[in-house]
């Protein structure tokens, strides 16, 4: 039978082409022909249709009853309200809102499918552009640009193109105070020494200073620079920089690396919470593994090997703050981080040099 | 003028409503307006519904964002919060996530229209991303509506920047870590990324002034642009016409389906209140975005489990896909003394600019490999293009793909397994994901093309078994009548186009690897049953009656 064009790759070669095959083809048979339902020729169901359609526009009235009935109500400052109160009237209003809504809409459709006509219509499509146009627009354009003589010209038009690639630049430039200049504003936290007076490390978020016993091994603090609460401008951008996660390990897991000895104490390691993947907080500790996870993208670090990526997009190790005690036995950064911390940034590697020379 | 007054008598309305329509009329002209569209033809299905949704969902978004505009307050300033939410009482916070937390609490039904707001706007976006899905499987994208789905195209990546501006409104602490990775992605970017990030929050994350911002683009900005692209949208709409799907009596040059006036209009119209009600109901009954459980935004806390509205979860996957080192090897690399965080910047913009470069330019590479310049106004049904169809679930799988690796952690806990095994998985089908669902959709679609043209050829399956004389049994097949055959024989089945010399005679490099392509499309194909084929299968049985043998011969 005829299997010849049952998906095998090898046909008779020929190009398809609109027409062509026409003969073999199916002719359409047409729009097939009208069915009429049941309202249309029974005229007790068309009565139950404009019933039914009524009682959804009735539905709608009581949804509307409703929303005004639970905005006005419900008190939601009187003494005894809570969120159960609130609760209650967003569902009320959501309810009314969408009987209300619903009513319409299920009725406007219902009366369309059940009783409007529903006769499937055929309209010609035309062309979207007829030649004759076409050839008046060329036209058109041609004296147009005959007129202006802009071809003629070209001295008009240099002059003409050069100031109007030019004129925007403003538009651009006056953009120029959206912000300061970056500067090295990324290198430098709140952990830098002031006046000789190196900082204490403080509990986030009521920024009472940390005793070295108080921190025993296994346990973990979310830290802030002393004195970021008693900022008032900037708090936020300086926390966004300066948080610190603080940890007790068995000094014997630890392996500083040279240069490093002294960045800890007794075992207690300050790490930076801000991820050098895109900045989120680095606030999961899992105390067993000693491993710091980021809850947005995972990146796992290892604070055994000084907080080296060992999962995840991060690619660089959390910066470490060099730690040391006072003589009251308070926990004190000797410097600020060694390099900037938070996720990369072109300009990152010129200013860990320059903060280390 | 004078002509006019003698040979008849000047319009006279009889009714009040028609003097009014008439005095309108006799001003701006309605009449020609309501001649050319009072009885168009919309073609019906409910795969058109999509669009209408968008639409809708939008309009429903300008009247809920217009409410919450009168009460919420896009200023970073400090306050303490002093509203009837107990928990936070007190509580340092900026105005805007105070101004939020007064509409969720202190002003009636203002938690209803945020939740409505925010319900639409995820409906929006999706409404937009599964209408392009039908346009693209149906092939409604060919000439003359290419320009058409480039606008859709915009549409949808500016329904995502008006999702993500209003997202981050509240300043609570989910939307400012959203913000706060923002920050991070474009940091990385080469040269500017750092002045961008400085330019945007006015000096370092989070400033003061970034809400501010972000609320002027969401409320002016980006709707202006929405509404602009909506119009042009609509106009192409009018002059294409609505597509139609194939069936008897639909071609090329018609289009057939009911007028506007009065069904269309009303079907459509009514919609508009179903999808509003429906809207209402969710926001009603399902909580969305929580604000006064997150607390105000603090670059130190965040909770586990965290994620971004839908439709930023794809590029927030691609960013936990990638893997920032390979053993001690790191991703990021600095070269000349200048940082390129590939981790970052590799995942933040490939996937997403191959995803929409392919978008964007489908319908020209279609109509390149074809060589095909007419317009279409039928529809493919999806598997009479098995190629399109596969490419498209290729990369719509990739998509889930990424937008799965957004939930990594959540699929981690829900389902007990191993963190880093899901991530693992990902990972693998990221890359292999789209080829399986590429040869399998081919598959899917080639095997229902075989499917219809057995059902074309023998008619439909009745379920009835018939015990013949000889004692065989077989089930008796019903044909179809003559309009349920032409759905499934009468579709254009393209086929390989060969590379032809031009006009000097030589096959350009260009030709040669259109013709690759030719050839990769439609290698595989399954011709559309012909009336002669119709004859052969009855003359070899009884009218009606097939054997299950001979259907089973017909696929190979």
């Amino acid at each position: 039978m005829g299997n010849h064009s049952d998906g095998s790759p090898s046909h008779s070669g020929t190009v398809a082409r609109a027409g062509q095959n026409e003969v073999e083809k199916f002719q359409d048979p047409g729009i097939p022909p009208h069915r009429l339902r049941l309202a249309d020729t029974d005229p007790k169901a068309a009565k139950r249709a404009e019933r039914q359609v009524a009682l959804l526009f009735g539905i709608s009235v009581v949804g509307t009853l409703i929303f005004l009935v639970a905005y006005f109500a419900i008190d939601l400052g009187a003494e005894d309200s809570s969120i159960g109160t609130i609760r209650l009237q967003n569902m009320l209003l959501g309810l009314g809102t969408a009987f209300a809504m619903l009513g319409i809409g299920t009725g406007i459709v219902h009366w369309a499918k059940a009783l409007m006509p529903d006769h499937e219509v055929s309209e010609e499509r035309h062309a979207i552009r007829y030649e004759e146009d076409r050839q008046a627009a060329v036209r058109i354009v041609d004296d147009i640009v005959e007129e202006t003589g802009i071809k003629r010209r070209p001295l008009i038009r240099n002059t003409l193109l050069g100031a109007v690639a030019l004129a925007p630049l403003p538009a651009v430039a006056i953009f120029g105070d959206l912000g300061p200049r970056p500067d090295n504003k990324l290198a430098h936290t709140l952990w830098a020494p002031q006046e000789g007076k190196l900082k204490r490390l403080a509990r986030d978020p009521d920024g009472t200073p940390i005793k070295a016993s108080d921190v025993t091994i296994g346990s973990a603090f979310h830290v802030i620079p002393e004195g970021l609460n008693d900022l008032h401008e900037g708090k936020l951008n300086e926390k966004a920089k300066a948080v610190v996660l603080l940890m007790r390990l068995d000094p014997a897991s630890l392996n500083p690396s040279e240069g490093r000895e002294d960045w800890g104490y007794n075992g207690i390691v300050a790490y930076s919470k801000i991820c050098t993947h895109v900045g989120c907080p680095v606030a999961l500790y899992e105390q067993q593994t000693h491993h710091l996870l980021c809850p947005c993208h995972q990146s796992t670090f290892d604070l055994t090997q000084e907080c080296k990526v060992i999962f995840g997009p991060a690619s660089r190790p959390l910066p470490q703050l060099p730690i040391a005690v006072d003589d009251e036995g308070y926990l004190v950064a000797t410097s600020d981080f060694k390099e900037p911390v938070g996720p990369s940034y072109w300009e990152r590697d010129m200013h860990e040099r320059s903060v280390n020379s | 003028m004078s002509a006019a007054s003698t040979a008849e008598p000047a319009f006279v309305a009889k009714t009040k409503t028609g003097r009014v329509t008439d005095f309108v009329d006799q001003r701006v002209g309605g009449s020609g307006i309501l001649r050319e569209f009072g009885r168009k033809v919309f073609p019906d299905h409910w795969s058109f519904m999509f669009g209408e949704v968008a639409l809708y969902s939008f309009v429903i978004l300008l009247l809920s964002g217009t409410f919450l505009t009168f009460f919420f307050d896009p200023s970073m300033a400090e306050t303490h919060y002093d509203g009837s939410y107990v928990p936070l009482k007190g509580v340092e916070m900026s105005v805007a996530y105070s101004s939020s937390l007064d509409i969720s609490f202190d002003i009636r039904g203002g938690l209803f229209m945020r939740q409505v707001h925010h319900w639409a706007a995820l409906l929006f976006v999706a409404s937009i991303a599964v209408h392009m899905l039908r346009v693209f499987f149906t092939g409604a994208f060919r000439k003359p509506r290419e320009m058409n789905w480039v606008v859709g195209g915009v549409l949808l990546i500016l329904a995502m920047a008006a999702g993500f501006t209003g997202y981050s409104l509240p300043d609570d602490l989910l939307s400012g870590n959203g913000l706060r990775i923002i920050d991070g992605v474009i940091k990385s970017i080469p040269v500017i990324g750092t002045y961008i990030s400085f330019f945007l929050f006015g000096g370092e994350f989070p400033g003061t002034a970034v809400i501010g911002r972000l609320y002027m683009l969401h409320i002016l900005l980006v709707p202006a642009l929405i509404l602009l692209m909506i119009v042009l949208h609509l106009f192409m709409v009018v002059v294409h016409k609505h597509t139609q799907y194939p069936g008897p009596g639909r071609n090329d040059n018609n289009v057939v389906g009911y007028p506007l006036g009065p069904v269309y209009a009303a079907k459509a119209g009514g919609f508009f209140f179903i999808v509003f009600g429906v809207l209402a109901l969710m926001a009603g009954f399902f909580t969305i975005n929580p604000i006064w459980n997150y607390g105000p935004y603090d670059p130190s806390p965040v909770s586990a489990g965290t994620q971004p509205d839908w439709y930023i979860g794809f590029v927030d996957g691609a960013l936990r896909l990638m893997p920032g080192t390979f053993g001690d090897w790191q991703v990021e690399q600095t070269w000349l003394g200048f940082v390129f965080s590939f981790n970052v910047l590799l995942p933040a913009l490939v996937p997403a600019g191959i995803l929409f470069t392919v978008m964007f330019m489908y319908p020209w590479i279609e109509r390149w490999v074809t060589k095909d310049d007419r317009e279409h106004h039928v529809l493919d049904r999806p598997r009479n293009a098995p190629t399109r169809t596969a490419i498209g679930m290729a990369g719509f799988v990739w998509y889930c793909v990424m937008w799965a690796a957004a939930g990594s952690d959540l699929i981690a806990t829900h389902f007990s397994v191993s963190l880093n095994d899901v991530t693992y998985w990902l990972r693998a089908l990221f890359f292999i994901g789209p080829i399986i669902a590429f040869i399998v959709t081919k598959r899917v679609a080639l095997a229902l093309q075989r499917k219809d043209r057995e059902i074309a050829l023998h008619g439909r399956e009745t379920g009835r078994i018939v015990r013949l004389p000889h004692g065989e049994f077989i089930e008796v097949h019903a044909p179809l009548d003559e309009y349920k055959r032409y759905k499934l024989v009468g579709f254009e089945s393209p086929q390989v186009l060969p590379a032809v010399p031009n006009e000097h005679g030589v096959v350009t490099r260009k030709e040669k690897r259109r013709a690759f392509l030719s050839k990769w499309f439609f290698e595989d194909r399954v011709a559309p049953a012909t009336p002669a084929e119709l004859e052969a299968a009855h003359g070899h049985g009884h009218e009606a009656v097939e054997a299950p043998e001979a259907a089973k011969s017909l696929s190979h």
